[in-house]
């Protein structure tokens, strides 16, 4: 094989659909092999932690329509990692049956399914902390202590190419992945067909986000990436989009910090001597990107723990004078859930929007607050009963605040609505660690199927 | 001096998370003679960066002038990990305001 084409139809699968005229453009392309992520921790700790996905289940299914019968059309394999947002079990078995059922919704000929688990469970971790292997944190995390361990509800470990390799050498013609690095379910398949690992993981990066490496901006549409020996070609399908030097190479700088360097289980992609070279119109040329392997491999963990149940309230302000003392109108409101519940034991926020809700403690124009506010607030503690008084307080008292020369005494504050409104329970980010590991397979089970028989 | 924005000056000027715990800064320019001549300018620094947002200087976690794209990317640590309850931006993409109207000298 001289070269392999992959074409990407979604940077996030399930999360907004995905466009169908490049991704018919890009199946007319005649790609090898078809394939998209469906997670990332951007969505926030919840999904990972309550086990549900953000996605709603018919956008996941409609694109996971899409591409499985152009794959099976296609006759080329299909492959998704980071099923459902999260890549935790549940995910993984919800796409499995999807697949299961559009196979049977469409009559299509039989085919194997494989698939694999990215769940870690606590006690493989807990035993890695008491053997004195660290857990080691990321971006500014401490190495993982047992007790914020004992706080966690989910982990998932973050596949590199190991599982979709293995599952492609079994011969699967759908993969359906728990957690992945996005890159690693590109790259898996350029490794399995004996390219080198230099271009194979820079055919990953530059593909993992879709049409996020083009121009002009537009997400959701498909791009197609090809490999050979010595270079990786990047092609925007929808006719209004290209893929330019700028575009590609400013790609690798997106959401992460250092534009050079991309990690995985097992290596770092180096892309400090990429070059970049305009083909035709609409692609880019890229060589000179090295992979480095490691000597050790170390898996990324991610992990959400509970906090509380939550529920959330609005209220708005225009009167002037109270909206320039906001803070001691909140400030009488978190006395009054004092007053109820303590100190301690709940969490209560306050989002002005207006003021600073978006930006918090970065907002330069803080003390320039709009001529109206709305603010949200959110209280957390154990049980829903008690989340629901809390915020029912921390927001009813705003309407009683007391300041000095208030004009309007009926209300200080406006309701949109009478009630607090139940939110998801609150998570937190419990692990952004790294874990060593002897045998990178170690912590992903695969399984393969057969469909349509 | 004539001066110009930022925002006349740059293609793209984003903020995205990088991973759970960090925001991360992109200013994109379309011609290497105008990222060449913001470089230059010394306005975007880390030091300027943590000024702009009131922030310490040890929350710039990174700070790059990647010539490949004319870009200027510099990233900050969270005060809590994205979506902790009280978390007014989840995906860290609304953090970037600031910068649009940063003036640049001629």
């Amino acid at each position: 094989m001289k070269s392999l084409k992959i074409i990407c139809p979604n940077g996030h699968l399930g999360f907004a659909p995905l466009r169908p005229e490049s991704f018919q453009l890009g199946v007319q392309a005649r790609p090898d092999y078809i394939a998209a992520d469906s997670g990332s921790d951007d969505v926030g700790p919840v999904p990972l932690g309550s086990d549900t996905s953000t996605s709603p289940q018919s956008w996941q299914r409609q694109d996971l329509e899409h591409m499985l019968l152009a794959s099976r059309k296609l006759g080329v394999p299909m492959i998704i990692g980071s099923a459902g947002d999260t890549g935790s079990n549940s995910r993984v078995d919800m796409y499995v049956t999807m697949i299961q059922e559009l196979a049977i919704k469409h009559g299509l000929a039989p085919f194997r399914l494989g698939y694999f688990y990215s769940e870690v469970s606590k006690e493989r971790v807990r035993k890695a902390i008491r053997s004195g292997s660290p857990v080691s944190g990321l971006d500014g995390y401490a190495d993982l202590t047992e007790a914020e361990l004992d706080a966690t509800d989910r982990i998932v470990a973050m596949a590199g190419v190991h599982p979709f390799v293995k599952l492609l050498q079994q011969g699967a013609d759908v993969i359906i992945g728990g957690r992945s690095s996005d890159a690693a379910l590109f790259a898996a398949p350029a490794l399995h067909h004996g390219f080198h690992a230099d271009q194979a993981y820079y055919l990953g990066k530059v593909l993992e986000c879709a049409s996020f490496c083009a121009e002009p901006y537009g997400g959701k549409e498909t791009v197609m990436g090809e490999i050979t020996a010595s270079d990786v070609c990047v092609t925007a399908m929808l006719p209004a989009q290209r893929c330019t030097i700028a575009s590609v190479s400013g790609h690798a700088m997106y959401e992460r910090s250092n534009p050079f360097e991309e990690f995985f289980a097992g290596g770092m992609l180096d892309m400090t001597n990429c070059h970049y070279e305009q083909l035709d119109e609409r692609t880019t040329r890229v060589t000179g990107s090295r992979f480095l392997p490691d000597a050790k491999v170390r898996v990324k963990l991610e992990g959400a723990g509970k906090v509380g149940e939550r529920f959330v309230g609005l209220c708005g302000i225009r009167d002037p004078y109270t909206i320039a003392n906001v803070d001691k109108v909140i400030d009488w409101a978190r006395e009054q859930v004092r007053a109820r519940f303590g100190d301690t034991g709940y969490e209560l926020h306050y989002n002005v929007y207006g003021r600073d809700g978006v930006m918090g403690d970065l907002e330069p124009l803080r003390d320039q607050p709009g001529h109206e506010l709305c603010v949200m607030v959110q209280g957390v503690a154990p049980t829903r009963e008690m989340a629901e008084e809390l915020t029912m307080i921390g927001l009813r008292q705003m309407f009683y605040a007391r300041l000095p020369d208030v004009k309007g005494t009926a209300g200080s504050v406006s309701f949109p609505l009478d009630e607090v409104l139940p939110a998801s329970a609150a998570y937190r980010w419990t692990l952004n660690h790294t874990l060593e590991v002897d045998n990178p397979m170690e912590l992903f089970q695969t399984g393969l199927i057969e469909v349509g028989t | 001096m004539k001066t110009d924005k930022l925002h006349q000056l740059a293609k793209t000027i984003r903020s995205k998370n990088a991973g759970v715990n960090k925001i991360t800064f992109d200013i994109i320019f379309r011609e290497s003679a105008v990222y060449q001549r913001v470089k230059r300018s010394g306005v975007i620094t880390a030091a300027s960066m943590a000024a702009l947002y009131r922030i310490p200087l040890e929350r710039i976690s990174d700070f790059v002038e990647y010539d490949p794209g004319s870009a200027i990317k510099f990233t900050i640590y969270r005060l809590k990990p994205s979506g902790s309850a009280g978390d007014g931006d989840i995906f860290g993409a609304q953090q970037y305001a600031p910068l649009l109207d940063l003036e640049i000298p001629g």
